[in-house]
């Protein structure tokens, strides 16, 4: 299941839900993004995520299809943020349920590096030196190859 | 009908608009980067900077493709989420 949404959210109750009542998996797994207070020593007051309504939902759930094809997973949730996010608030949420711990690391892992590099949001960091549009750096599109090809 | 034209993220500061209908319809996506191009030197640049995409009616392109009136444009600078 996927979620783009402006309103903030509680990584710890979306992990309690997600795990809720699963019997049939031996492993959950999750990630949660913050917002940094700097970046690279240059202080931030507010990130700002732009998407394209329609075409970033579209996107991500293709991740999500893929993630389940390649791996042996038995439920996936990603909530992501847009909109004005400040330091310390939660970005990105990615769980995974699996029968076994590999494949639910593996499939969040993967989901992770492809947002950073694919998914449809153009992000601008707003602090006291001025506004600064992040694109993706060498290191993710580096963690991005690791799973190529599909 | 016109088009409809969506820039997305450092594209933006560059332009100073987000969003614009524009008439008469050019033929194709490179007609319509050089309708911008002439309108806005520095915005033409950005089009052709590295990673820029195009999408048309959400769905993103490779080449060239012809375009028709009530078609929606967007350009995407690289992404990032997370």
């Amino acid at each position: 299941m996927i979620a783009v949404q402006t309103e903030p959210f509680d990584p710890a109750a979306l992990l309690a839900r997600f795990s809720a009542g699963r019997t049939d998996c031996g492993a959950v797994v999750s990630f949660t993004g913050l917002a940094r207070a700097a970046t690279d020593g240059a202080e931030v007051s507010t990130l700002e995520l732009d998407a394209y309504p329609g075409f970033t939902e579209a996107a991500i759930a293709t991740m999500e299809t893929e993630a389940r094809e390649r791996f042996a997973v038995k439920d996936l949730l990603i909530v992501h943020r847009h909109g004005p996010i400040g330091p310390g608030e939660a970005i990105v949420f990615v769980a995974g349920a699996a029968e076994h711990r590999r494949d639910a690391f593996e499939a969040v892992d993967y989901l992770m590096d492809r947002l950073k590099t694919q998914a449809p949001f153009w992000k601008k960091e707003t602090g006291p030196d001025g506004d600064r549009w992040i694109e993706p750096r060498a290191p993710d599109y580096a963690d991005a190859a690791r799973w190529s090809p599909p | 009908m016109a088009l409809k034209v969506l820039l997305m993220g450092r594209l933006r500061d560059v332009a100073g608009w987000r969003e614009r209908r524009l008439e008469p319809v050019p033929a194709t996506l490179s007609a319509l980067r050089d309708v911008l191009a002439r309108e806005d030197a520095a915005l033409g640049e950005a089009l052709l900077g590295m990673g820029v995409q195009a999408a048309v009616n959400k769905a993103l392109t490779r080449g060239d493709p012809a375009l028709a009136a009530g078609d929606e444009i967007a350009f995407l600078p690289p992404m990032s989420g997370g």
